[in-house]
């Protein structure tokens, strides 16, 4: 088969020095939302390609990927971008979160602690924290710049006047290094502390918006709040009915017409490490099996 | 005596130019002055001028020639030339005006309508309330009607809470303009003996008073008024 | 239309005594092209103090309204405002941000449509929250109990707190807005037709509800109207605009009762009786 000759990781390095340039910019102003010249890539907006180019740009022969999809390997979408760079980068691939170098994420942050030496990439649909309440770009634009940031705190009131409790649960609002308000992508609130003075670099593309941000290492992420309403990570009560987790994000999972239902890891990798170490839950007749041998 | 008003050749003119621009002379030459405690009436025919100078005191008709000096906090101002915010003062601290009619706004009530001149003076509300109730009392407003807006009173009713609103104030100098137009012989009374109070307390008073008896017991002096015509010269 | 007759018991309410003007305006003009909107507007305004500017559509008064609060840049002159630490400062040497800031604190602006200054779709708490949480506040509850007791303040019931504008009467929005504008205590108040399209018993409630908070804070404000009675009700001072300039100016009832440019007399006489 005559496979085309792709340049690594498909983009051209005039490309990639473009999104470098923008990545660099970002790291350097924590936060800040960098307008970059984001491509047309084969697949639609809203699969990554925000998420892609930034890994295109930062991926180098000897990096080891992994991508998650809702913190699965095995998704479509998951596996569709590993296989485009395991096809234009030809760069080892794995699904183990130590032993990755680049993680390229769509709504979650892996539960095991990333290190130093990582970089988590995020995909990124709607990169504006102020969207909703201020449609006016330039308007946002211009509260970023003189950090006005009353409007988001208006979100948060909407939502304890409406529900009792701030209920915003994903895309959670945060402080970036005591000065850019950022929308951490459509990650579910439980992960916001992760965020926090991490250790690996953070990186966000929105391709069909055309922005990136970043979150340099060890930089403060604070979740907003009100003093009489802290911020609380959300989740369920329960533990994981495959490896009895008790510290890790659940999904949850209808298992019949009748309303039965289970509770699972999100996060694939730490679910089956665990159960690889011996960790047992409620309904761990291994129903993994299968999964894990694919 | 240091007169409290002391009013040197005023005139007033008014130009109408909807009306191709004709001048209509009100009055020239106006000269008089009013000592403290003394009331000066004004005389004479209708349309001679007397609420236009009544006006022009108050700095609500603009003066065209000559001064209207008034003491103010110890000084003497010229009304005639002064600045907006100087006539605010002067009316905020020194001249008070009692007009034929009564226009409040619609939701206040009463009591509160005759209370304001002394909230301004921070005097507190209560003390304001009280005394606006005895005045309103003395000029047989029954109680009921204290707390509804007076737009809802009959004509005489709201020319009483009019006159008990320009009486209450501690003002060294008040204008009334036809206090007692349409009330009947025993609230006209009760407002010749405010008069009396109010001249035992030093105020200066200029006021136009069609009825005969009215103004022989206040006028301690009469202006006429007819003297100051400025007809078709 | 509101009865405007002269000396009456309702005149704006007393202006406190004030050394310093807490605003001057100095030969402002504007002008697009061979096109002057306004020009040589000059004026001096103390704390307080509420000036109305009236005129008719196209006489200049909203642009120079917009020079005023410092949201259009004059051709000429100046606008110099004395701040909270009583320093006066041109707008024009202050920085984004800080004019910015100015906006949402020291001053307010009531628009003649509340759509453009509410949050239609959040509710009216937070429409008054806005404010305070914009300048720090973070506690969720004493927020919620300011913007309740500002509410009943525009005579707004407190049930109706959740509830976004949109869900609101004219006049209710009106005096939305104004709570929300008041709720950090500014000193100074632009107002461009604040009771414009609405009907008249609405009109009466809000001048005389606004009458009474601008005595009661000791506010200063500048009234943009073509409506008289506004000026009568609410102003001590009052301009008259006519082709960009203003061609009268003077204390409220003394312009309105004897006014003395052709203009004025022509505005004044128009008036239909109530």
């Amino acid at each position: 088969m005559n496979a085309p000759t792709y340049n690594f990781a498909y983009l051209d390095e005039q490309t990639k020095r473009m999104i470098r340039r923008a990545i660099l910019k970002a790291i350097a102003i924590p936060g800040y939302q960098v307008p970059f010249a984001s491509r047309e890539m084969p697949m639609p907006y809203g699969w990554g390609t925000g998420g892609v180019q930034v890994t295109a740009a930062i991926l180098g022969p000897i990096d080891k990927l992994k991508v998650i999809d809702q913190g699965s390997d095995d998704t479509t979408n998951a596996i569709s971008i590993r296989k485009f760079f395991e096809k234009t980068a030809g760069v080892a691939v794995t699904t183990s979160t130590g032993d990755a170098t680049v993680i390229q994420t769509r709504h979650r942050i892996p539960e095991a602690t990333l290190q130093a030496h990582q970089v988590l990439v995020y995909q990124v649909p709607i990169p504006e924290p102020l969207r909703f309440l201020e449609p006016r770009e330039t308007e946002t634009r211009r509260m970023h710049a003189l950090a006005e940031y009353g409007l988001m705190h208006v979100k948060l009131y909407e939502d304890i006047a409406r529900f009792g409790h701030i209920a915003t649960s994903y895309a959670y609002p945060v402080k970036v290094n005591a000065r850019y308000v950022m929308d951490p992508s459509p990650t579910p609130k439980f992960d916001n502390p992760k965020m926090d003075n991490c250790a690996a670099l953070q990186l966000f593309g929105a391709g069909r918006e055309k922005r990136i941000y970043a979150i340099p290492p060890y930089t403060s992420v604070v979740s907003l709040d009100f003093e009489d309403h802290p911020f609380e990570p959300y989740k369920h009560k329960a533990c994981c009915a495959l490896c009895n987790a008790e510290d890790s994000y659940l999904d949850e999972i209808v298992t019949d017409n009748k309303g039965s239902r289970m509770f699972v890891c999100s996060d694939t990798d730490y679910c089956e490490t665990r159960q690889s170490q011996g960790h047992r839950g409620s309904e761990n007749a291994a129903p993994y099996a299968e999964s894990a041998n694919a | 005596m240091i007169p409290m008003i002391d009013i040197r050749n005023a005139e007033k003119t008014f130009v109408m130019h909807l009306q191709d621009g004709i001048r209509l002379p009100v009055v020239r030459n106006v000269s008089f002055h009013v000592a403290p405690g003394e009331c000066v009436v004004l005389s004479g025919p209708s349309g001679a001028g007397k609420s236009s100078i009544l006006k022009m005191i108050f700095g609500n008709y603009r003066c065209d020639g000559g001064t209207i000096g008034v003491r103010h906090n110890g000084d003497v101002i010229d009304i005639a030339t002064a600045e907006p915010r100087e006539i605010l003062g002067v009316r905020r601290d020194t001249i008070g005006y009692v007009s034929q009619f009564l226009r409040a706004v619609p939701r206040v009530a009463a009591i509160d309508v005759v209370a304001e001149p002394l909230l301004v003076a921070a005097v507190t509300r209560e003390e304001a309330r009280a005394r606006a109730g005895a005045l309103l009392k003395r000029l047989n407003i029954p109680e009921r009607l204290w707390k509804l807006p007076p737009s809802t009173f009959s004509g005489g009713e709201q020319q009483r809470v009019n006159i008990a609103r320009g009486f209450i104030s501690d003002l060294p100098i008040l204008l009334l303009d036809e206090p007692t137009a349409s009330l009947d012989a025993a609230n006209r009374a009760v407002v010749v003996e405010l008069v009396a109070e109010k001249k035992r307390a030093g105020v200066a008073m200029v006021a136009i008073v069609h009825d005969d008896e009215v103004r022989h017991l206040i006028a301690d002096r009469l202006v006429d008024v007819a003297s100051f015509a400025a007809a078709a010269a | 239309m509101l009865d405007v007759t002269a000396n009456s018991g309702h005149r704006a309410a007393p202006v406190p005594a004030s050394d310093e003007p807490l605003l001057v305006a100095a030969n402002l003009g504007k002008s697009y092209g061979r096109l002057a909107a306004c020009r040589d507007v000059s004026f001096e305004l103390y704390s307080g103090e509420v000036l109305a500017i009236v005129g008719e559509s196209g006489s200049g008064k909203s642009t120079l309204l917009q020079i005023l609060s410092g949201q259009l840049a004059s051709t000429t002159g100046s606008v110099a405002y004395r701040m909270r630490d009583g320093v006066t400062r041109d707008l024009a040497t202050m920085g984004e941000a800080e004019r910015r800031f100015l906006f949402r604190t020291d001053w307010g602006f009531v628009h003649q449509d509340p759509a453009m200054g509410l949050r239609m779709a959040v509710s009216a708490g937070a429409n008054v929250g806005e404010r305070l949480m914009a300048v720090g506040h973070n506690h969720y509850g004493k927020i919620r109990d300011t913007a309740s007791s500002w509410l009943e303040r525009v005579e707004i019931s407190p049930e109706r707190i959740d509830d976004a504008p949109r869900t609101y009467s004219g006049g209710m929005r009106q005096r939305l807005q104004i709570a929300r504008n008041l709720v950090t205590e500014p000193r100074l108040v632009f107002m461009d037709e604040p009771t414009g399209g609405l009907d008249v018993s609405v009109q009466a409630r809000l001048l005389d509800m606004m009458r009474t908070l601008v005595s009661e804070l000791g506010l200063s404000a500048i009234v943009v109207t073509h409506d008289l009675a506004v000026a009568r009700l609410l102003s001590h001072r009052v301009m008259v605009m006519q082709g960009g300039r203003v061609i009268e100016t003077g204390l409220t009832d003394q312009v309105l009762d004897d006014p003395r440019e052709p203009y004025t007399q022509l505005l004044v006489s128009s008036i239909l009786p109530a």
